[in-house]
């Protein structure tokens, strides 16, 4: 079902890749399909942690703070020492997905307030780090931010980072009992419990998952774009929600996989690219992705009613 | 209920606590003068929200698309001023846009069976696009005196903004209708099981139903009260404010997952949201350490209960 899922987002890529390149040939060139590739990369790379804490039904709305927080200190580690600098932004993700893990698996409580409250401890840290300061690309080493601007048989870095980490996510959530057993926890907590699933341990391994890439990603998001203040990464918790909501994965947990919702970022970003090409104003992307998000929902729920009412009439033949 | 009553107590001694603190640490310009107009004001905005919010919450469900409304609303405002409407037939009609923002939403819930976490993601996104589609990034800014003055200017003899009038009045009203009425223990039922809520016979989808189009509507009205008090009508305005609004009502002592909660706790929340900004900002402290100060109350605010008795439910 979930290929199903993740091949109608693919039909919708086509058709909006294809319609836009009608208007403008370009947007279909190397140069234009790597900038598609590289907008979509940190969003895509968030929703692989977001995926992975959804499906065990929670969210993580920390993950733009996070970002940021991360951003900043491994802006400001470069002055100290360029060769902690990744290691430091990515430990300080860590940390924060480490004080979500305990407070959601092990205290028991529910994480959207956890989250919510966390989203602002972690960026009034920042704010607090940051101290009204900016950090501009001049302060940076450039071997730094070829990270973010250069390629590799004409794939760019951000890119490789974002599939692989994509990869050994799929690979885990598909084929590892702990990847399959967030799939339970999600579908019925209190049964994942009664089966003997750690049921708190597996869902503070995927906060810290969650708290570790949103710092990988802070640590790209300084390489791609060069100027970091405090705000870097507000509101983005939002956009990584609705990119996984439209890529397939069920709010309320049990279903999805990450390689549908990192479609979901793609497809949001394509379309937002592909209205500055049709000359339709900016204004209205963000009104066709609220739009597309509710469709997707809409659908979602559609078809999970005919398949449960299917399953029902052929367990009712069975038994007859 | 005991561990409500003692967060609730909690709170009252917090707001103590602040006033008391504050006073000292500003040598008595605490809460008098213009910084609390401006602090009273911009929470008016908030705690308007937040009252609606509290009973949608209290009915398990939630509402993130409240800034979008209020968004939307100012957007209009600013329009149809352009286009030589009225302000007295503007800021109806505002409000009954508002009022279908909150029906569309209602709609998905109730009708669809959608879950509204995620609908009102979609509907944040929705509504503040389509704010900017009505008035782009521009600023509608020559709206009469007279009505700006609501925004702007004190009770006259006091430091006391209109806005915070209008919020007591509405906050006595939502407390009457969640705490006194026979729609308010709907409420509460609803949100502490739906099913047996239903089979006693109360219209869970009309009542739900409801609660959406109030919140839409508010959240308008908000709107309205934002543009007046900044003299500006912008598609960006209140962008973000709805994580303060839930941080509020759940500061306020209210389950997220329903069932419990009282406008009274809310309304302390937001007074000591209040006070503990208008401390901080007077005493120097940086705006950055109110949202930090914020999130650890909201931690407090749930582990407080959690850490006395371990809740059965799983973590949704």
């Amino acid at each position: 079902m979930s290929t199903v899922r993740e091949l109608g987002i693919l039909i919708a890529l086509a058709i909006v890749v294809a319609v836009t390149a009608l208007v403008n040939p370009l947007f279909l060139s190397g140069q234009g399909i790597r900038d598609l590739l590289l907008n979509a990369c940190l969003v895509a790379l968030l929703t692989v942690g977001q995926t992975m804490v959804v499906i065990t039904r929670n969210v993580d709305l920390s993950v733009g703070s996070v970002l940021g927080l991360s951003a900043f200190v491994t802006a400001d580690t470069f002055a100290v020492d360029p060769a902690l600098a990744i290691v430091v932004g990515i430990v300080v993700g860590a940390l924060c997905g480490l004080v979500n893990g305990a407070l959601v698996g092990l205290g028991r409580v529910p994480s959207l307030v956890v989250t919510l409250g966390t989203l602002s401890v972690f960026r009034g840290l920042d704010f607090m780090w940051a101290h009204g300061r900016q950090i501009n690309a001049a302060n940076l080493p450039d071997g730094f931010l070829a990270l973010g601007s250069g390629s590799v048989f004409g794939l760019p870095y951000l890119v490789i980072i974002t599939v692989l980490v994509l990869a050994v996510a799929a690979l885990h959530l598909g084929s590892y009992r702990s990847g399959r057993e967030l799939y339970a926890i999600g579908s019925n907590p209190e049964a994942a419990v009664l089966v003997g699933i750690p049921v708190g341990r597996r869902v503070f391994t995927t906060f810290l998952v969650s708290g570790t890439v949103a710092g990988l990603a802070g640590v790209l998001a300084v390489a791609r774009y060069g100027t970091v203040d405090a705000t870097v990464g507000t509101g983005l918790e939002l956009q990584v929600i609705s990119a996984v909501v439209v890529g397939g994965v069920a709010i309320f947990g049990g279903s999805g996989t990450v390689v549908g919702a990192a479609l979901g970022a793609l497809l949001l970003s394509t379309i937002g690219s592909a209205l500055e090409v049709v000359h339709i104003a900016q204004f209205w992307q963000q009104a066709i992705t609220g739009a597309l998000l509710i469709a997707a929902i809409a659908l979602d729920r559609s078809v999970a009613l005919r398949v449960a009412a299917r399953l029902r009439r052929q367990s009712r033949g069975v038994s007859a | 209920m005991k561990t409500l009553l003692r967060w609730e107590s909690a709170l009252f001694v917090l707001l103590v606590l602040v006033v008391v603190g504050g006073s000292v640490a500003t040598d008595g310009s605490f809460l008098t003068g213009r910084g609390a107009f401006n602090v009273g004001s911009d929470l008016a905005v908030m705690a308007l929200i937040a009252l609606p919010l509290t009973l949608v919450i209290v009915a398990a469900e939630i509402d993130l698309s409240v800034a979008s409304v209020l968004g939307l609303s100012s957007a209009l405002i600013g329009v149809l001023w352009n286009d030589g409407w009225p302000l007295e037939a503007i800021l109806p009609f505002v409000i009954v846009v508002g009022a279908v923002c909150g029906a569309v939403n209602g709609f998905l819930v109730t009708k669809l069976g959608l879950p509204s976490l995620a609908v009102t993601i979609g509907s944040l996104a929705l509504y503040r696009g389509l704010a900017f589609v009505v008035l782009g990034d521009k600023a509608v800014a020559d709206f009469p005196d007279s009505y700006t003055q609501f925004g702007t200017t004190p009770v006259p003899g006091t430091w006391i903004p209109y806005p915070i009038v209008l919020f007591v009045v509405l906050a006595v009203a939502f407390g009457l209708l969640l705490h006194a009425t026979t729609f308010g223990r709907a409420v509460f039922a609803i949100g502490a099981n739906e099913e047996a809520a239903r089979f006693s016979g109360i219209r869970v989808k009309r009542t739900k139903f409801i609660l959406f189009v109030l919140t839409g509507a508010v959240a308008a009205l908000a709107g309205i009260v934002y543009t007046l008090r900044f003299a500006s009508a912008r598609a960006d305005n209140g962008t973000g404010l709805e994580l303060e609004v839930v941080t509020a009502v759940l500061l306020g002592g209210v389950s997220i997952f329903g069932g419990r909660g009282t406008i009274g706790g809310v309304v302390l929340a937001t007074l000591v949201l209040g006070g503990l900004t208008d401390a901080l900002i007077l005493d120097d402290v940086a705006t950055e350490v109110v949202t930090l100060v914020t999130g650890i109350l909201l931690l407090a605010s749930v582990f407080a209960p959690a850490v006395t008795h371990r809740p059965t439910r799983g973590t949704p």
